[in-house]
């Protein structure tokens, strides 16, 4: 028996590759994260501070992917550490992806401790960038809504619903979202189905909801939805949710409601 | 001032192209010098429509890419001299087209034409994107059922969003609502939606609704725009969509359940 001579059954040579399929694709896409803005770099702070915050959220970021963002704490003369930091979050069950915002030594850094390093635009940007826009030259309402509707919202871990509220007065259509970051949503005209509207504060829809409205998504358990036509394929406070997969029950059906928490209670109450 | 005009859906099948070739018909033959073209790149079928296919040499992605000239690329219609067809390519993919190089095309056929049709392939990528981007009104073709309404809804987001008018913040795309493959007898009976319901989900003015009709197919399958059979109930109904275009001020026609005569109910249609 030659040593030589090996069993065909046992060979690990992989096959040819038009005998399969491909095992790995690479592929692009586009996710929307959640960030987690941090303004100082002691940990024992942060935690405190997250803990608070998580505490308020129910359950919203229970292994939600999170990117961290450095911008504030980046003009600090402070080493941040990152492995502490990555331990400290994954012990609150949350699954910090990559950091933005840093400075090349923090980016260096953060990279060793197993970081990606993201460059995405932030919803304030895109607010600024417009804001700027408008002020050279006059951007007509729609268009400016249009452009903040098509940006992926990035909820951060803090809630509040202290800024002006965002008013729209285009119908939201299916496949479109809009988020509004620390404050109400006023809608004028309705949310269809497949369209999503999604705010730190209230939603007040002054037509038909026939898409998913998602209130109080950083934590906010007093946040409201009020529209005036119940046609919802989901709705949602702070994370309590209720999916009207097949029939909207015939009391509230088509009908002007309310909805809000009452403990972990998600109430759907009619205006008449 | 020459106008584009995107004749779009989202939902395949429901009727753009046949829409496009007879609203470019309807208008050349009213005395504007019409163009229409296939952003249907790699699957193009306007010109079996338009009947013009053994004479495509060139397309509108030999003019994107400079292998041909713009005047090389048009197609006279057989019927109408004012009627040009700007086919697409059969042998490329839809990436083949570039902005700048749409932009060029259609900055040209603006100065020599009147109304510039854009028949949008199906889907939301870049085919339909480019035949919608640079347009000043928009024909929203839908079908009276669910997903094709929910597929315009969503091009219309698009529409509103992706827009080069909406991205320059200049005013809206002007949108029209086109109902085809509309039948009456079926919205009664409940197995269609009714023209309210489509109008209620959309929340856009109603330009035109077809109904139903055997001719179009065999319109269709003749290379002959719908719109020329003076005979066809659908080719009156493209007419007064070509009106409602111009501005002016027509009923919708052909929308009331046709009763069956006692032949009919005996023998069928």
């Amino acid at each position: 028996m030659s040593s030589v001579q090996s069993n065909p059954s046992v060979t690990n040579k992989l096959s040819p590759k038009e005998d399969r399929a491909p095992a790995a694709v690479l592929k692009g896409s586009v996710f929307t994260l959640p960030i987690l803005k941090l303004s100082l770099c002691d940990l024992k702070e942060i935690e405190f501070d997250l803990t608070q915050s998580l505490a308020t959220a129910l359950g919203f970021f229970n292994n939600a992917p999170l990117v961290i963002d450095l911008s504030v704490i980046r003009d600090i003369d402070e080493q941040m550490d990152f492995i502490g930091l990555q331990a400290l979050l994954h012990k609150h069950q949350l699954v910090p992806v990559g950091v933005q915002n840093g400075t090349t030594e923090q980016v260096a850094a953060a990279r060793k401790a197993g970081f990606a390093v993201l460059t995405g635009q932030t919803i304030d940007k895109i607010i600024e960038n417009t804001a700027q826009k408008s002020h050279g030259k006059e951007v007509s309402e729609p268009a400016r809504q249009h452009q903040e509707r098509e940006r992926e919202p990035a909820p951060t871990a803090h809630g509040g619903n202290a800024g002006a509220p965002q008013v729209i007065h285009q119908p939201i259509r299916s496949g479109q979202r809009v988020y509004a970051r620390n404050s109400d949503l006023i809608l004028l005209a309705a949310v269809n189905a497949g369209a999503e509207v999604i705010a730190d504060g209230n939603i007040h829809i002054y037509a038909p909801l026939r898409g998913r409205a998602l209130a109080g998504v950083t934590g906010d358990t007093e946040a409201r939805i009020f529209c005036q036509c119940m046609d919802a394929e989901l709705v949602a406070i702070a994370g309590t949710y209720r999916f009207f997969e097949d029939n909207i029950p015939d009391d509230i059906n088509h009908k002007p409601v309310q909805i809000f928490l009452t403990g972990d209670q998600l109430n759907i109450n009619t205006l008449e | 001032m020459a106008k584009v005009i995107v004749v779009t859906s989202g939902k395949g099948g429901v009727g753009k192209t046949t829409t496009s070739a007879s609203v470019a018909t309807g208008l050349a033959k009213r005395g504007y010098k019409t163009v229409v073209i296939d952003f249907d790149v790699g699957l193009r079928n306007l010109d079996l429509i338009m009947g013009c296919e053994r004479r495509v040499v060139y397309d509108f992605v030999n003019v994107i890419h400079g292998e041909a000239t713009l005047k090389q690329a048009l197609i006279r219609d057989k019927r109408l001299a004012n009627l040009d067809i700007l086919p697409a390519s059969q042998t490329r993919d839809k990436d083949a087209l570039i902005k700048e190089g749409v932009e060029k095309v259609l900055n040209e056929l603006r100065k020599t034409h009147d109304y510039i049709i854009c028949d949008s392939p199906a889907g939301i990528e870049t085919g339909a994107v480019m035949a919608l981007y640079f347009a000043d009104e928009a024909i929203v073709v839908t079908n009276p059922e669910v997903s094709s309404v929910r597929d315009s809804d969503r091009i219309l987001g698009i529409l509103s969003a992706k827009s080069k008018r909406a991205m320059d913040g200049e005013d809206p795309i002007k949108e029209y609502l086109l109902i085809t493959r509309y039948d009456p007898n079926r919205v009664q009976t409940g197995e269609m939606l009714s023209i309210d319901d489509i109008m209620e989900l959309l929340g856009i003015p109603l330009a035109g609704v077809i109904p139903e009709s055997m001719s179009v197919l065999q319109a269709s399958n003749s290379g002959t725009p719908v719109i020329h059979d003076e005979l066809s109930i659908s080719g009156l109904a493209y007419q007064d969509l070509v009106e409602r275009l111009l501005g002016e001020e027509v009923p919708i026609r052909f929308i009331s359940p046709v009763k069956k005569g006692l032949f009919k109910r005996l023998f069928g249609t």
